[in-house]
């Protein structure tokens, strides 16, 4: 009678309530509220008179970074001002700890398991790998969550994915989510839990792509079951204390559909849309590209960063092709810079940018010409996201991006590595 | 009742298409000039204030930018379609846009033609051809902020935040 989901059950914690279910409106604590740079901007900022808890606000600099023209670096200069006026302590100014909120989130374990988490951002759902309840809020929304510490939630129902099998080499996280937006399409006003005996074997960065692209199902929700994995992720790097929510056995689904991982290969998505529009990369080999771009809160992690080395080791990228690899983290970036991956790729011929929002939403760094084709391995491929509206932006995999930067054409990383596909 | 003209768009319209990236640092002014230019272009001149937006399935998939925004300051009317992405459905309470959700509204209507909605029992009718629908009710807390300016003028009642100066 009482059996929830994982967001059920958190929802049901932090409104104070026995049980919810899908049709509720609920009020809810929030554990964590994110601002960013874009939230200080001259034309959408109000001025905030009070906070409710300096210790769950944390503000995160990163869709113009380092700032980019004078509006945002007005915005920087206010945000400052409001860190200090506040006494916020988790502040991620451009420096050492800068990068893309959802990713610094991630690397710090900020998300905590069984958490409340809002920042007005869509792809906010990304620390759902952490078995956290976080959404995507408007800038009013998330005013409202700084100086309230509330904030309201519809209750959708919830679709379960039961993952089997492990993923073939040659295939990622991001080819997985193509499959489910090709497959079932969008999500609108439910929400999406992942699990299932595949979960072990899937890695947090894995996990953190494919909450992120929950955003792009329509999805109110996109959280993953905890598992010791995560938790031992979570300890490692946040002191904190958390109770992770597991889903009731009996809890009701509006389906479970069942995918085996085994049967995931790379697909691309064709321009302008992401749900419904996947294709095997075959379908699409040789179109012409002049821009790869590796980077965002989706394919910004140290195993992407990884990949796309793994595809250009040795390979210099085609001429007249621009492949830009911004990491989601200066975290990640030092990594990768210690495991070799930013030196491999620079040998390559790519551009490794620091640590932003960047070229993914057509903000800087990589923005779009007209009449331009560009494969990109980042959130979306909306008509005009990522610069000129006639531009063509195809989105797929990292590991697919590298190898169509080497190729000057869209390619599969079995084609240019030569690995068995 | 709310009465207006019909304007008609398919399923899956997204935020960037409403307000395209390069705008989001621009005023609210400039902002819904460039509403639906990418696939629409010329659109913005000739919305009136009053019309209404049809939409199919998942409208305003995408950012959490304030693209309701610029729907309302075009004086969009209502918003109906057959559902709404929950991220710009907030927006819509957030900024203070009617939005509702009406199962078959894109197929009752054609553009141009007239509906009227009600907010006493959340119906729809097509002024037109007298087909009528019911659209998903929304909650009370959500509804009023919608229809009495969205949440900043509530969270400046509270002392929250300071009052925008005028003109700003």
């Amino acid at each position: 009678m009482l059996a929830m989901t994982i967001v059920e059950k958190i929802f049901a914690r932090n409104s104070g309530e026995e049980y919810v279910k899908p049709g509720d409106i609920v009020v809810v604590d929030v554990d964590l509220a994110v601002m960013l740079d874009m939230s200080f901007l001259a034309t959408e900022r109000r001025n905030i008179l009070k906070v409710h808890d300096a210790d769950k606000i944390a503000v995160v600099f990163d869709h113009m970074v380092p700032a980019a023209d004078r509006r945002s670096a007005e915005a920087h200069s206010y945000g400052r001002d409001f860190v200090r006026r506040f006494g916020i302590r988790r502040f991620h100014d451009v420096g050492p700890a800068q990068g893309i909120s959802h990713a610094v989130v991630a690397d710090r374990a900020y998300a905590l398991p069984g958490t409340v988490l809002v920042c007005s951002d869509s792809h906010t759902c990304a620390s759902g790998a952490f078995n956290c309840a976080a959404r995507g809020v408007g800038a009013p929304d998330l005013l409202a969550a700084v100086t309230t510490g509330k904030t309201w939630f519809r209750v959708g129902e919830t679709v379960r994915y039961e993952l089997s099998g492990r993923l073939r080499p040659s295939a990622s996280a991001k080819d997985l989510f193509l499959h489910l937006a090709g497959t079932w399409g969008h999500h609108t006003n439910q929400n999406v839990e992942f699990g299932g005996p595949a979960l072990p074997e899937l890695s947090i960065d894995a996990r953190r792509t494919l909450a992120a692209m929950g955003a792009e199902l329509s999805a109110e929700f996109a959280t993953f079951e905890p598992d010791d994995r995560l938790i031992d992720y979570v300890r490692e790097r946040n002191p904190a204390p958390f109770e992770p929510q597991y889903p009731d056995a009996d809890a009701r689904y509006a389906e479970r559909r069942k995918v085996n991982l085994d049967e995931i290969r790379p697909l691309v998505t064709l321009p302008d849309a992401v749900i419904r529009n996947s294709v095997p990369v075959a379908e699409v080999a040789g179109v012409p590209i002049q821009q790869a771009f590796i980077g965002s809160c989706a394919n910004g992690t140290l195993d992407d960063l990884a990949e796309a080395a793994r595809v250009v080791r040795g390979r210099k990228i085609a001429s007249g092709v621009r492949l830009l690899v911004t990491p989601a983290t200066q975290e990640v970036f030092n990594a990768a810079l210690r495991w070799g991956y930013v030196a491999t790729l620079m040998e390559a011929g790519a551009v490794v940018t620091p640590a932003t929002c960047g070229a993914c939403f057509g903000g800087h760094m990589g923005v779009l010409g007209p009449a331009e084709t560009c494969i990109t391995a980042s959130t979306r491929n909306f008509k005009g996201r990522m610069g000129d509206p006639s531009a063509k932006i195809y989105m797929a995999s990292p590991a697919t991006v590298a190898a169509s930067a080497i190729a000057g054409r869209i390619a599969a990383a079995a084609e240019v590595t030569g690995d068995a596909a | 009742m709310i009465s207006g003209k019909i304007w008609k768009f398919g399923d899956d319209i997204n935020t960037d298409l409403m307000l395209p990236g390069p705008l989001l640092f621009a005023t609210e002014e400039e902002q819904k000039r460039a509403v639906f230019s990418a696939n629409r272009p010329g659109w913005a001149d000739q919305v009136q204030t009053g019309d209404i937006i049809v939409g199919g399935l998942n409208y305003g998939m995408g950012s959490s930018r304030p693209a309701a925004r610029s729907l309302r300051n075009l004086g969009i009317a209502a918003l109906l379609a057959e559902s709404i992405n929950g991220l710009f459905f907030r927006n819509a309470v957030n900024f203070g846009l009617l939005a509702l959700e009406c199962p078959g509204i894109h197929t009752a209507f054609e553009e141009g033609q007239t509906a009227d909605v009600s907010l006493e029992d959340f119906t729809v009718r097509n002024r037109d051809t007298g087909a009528l629908l019911t659209a998903q009710r929304v909650p009370s807390m959500l509804l009023d902020l919608m229809t009495q300016g969205g949440l900043y003028p509530h969270l400046e009642r509270q002392g929250l935040i300071e009052p925008k100066a005028a003109g700003n």
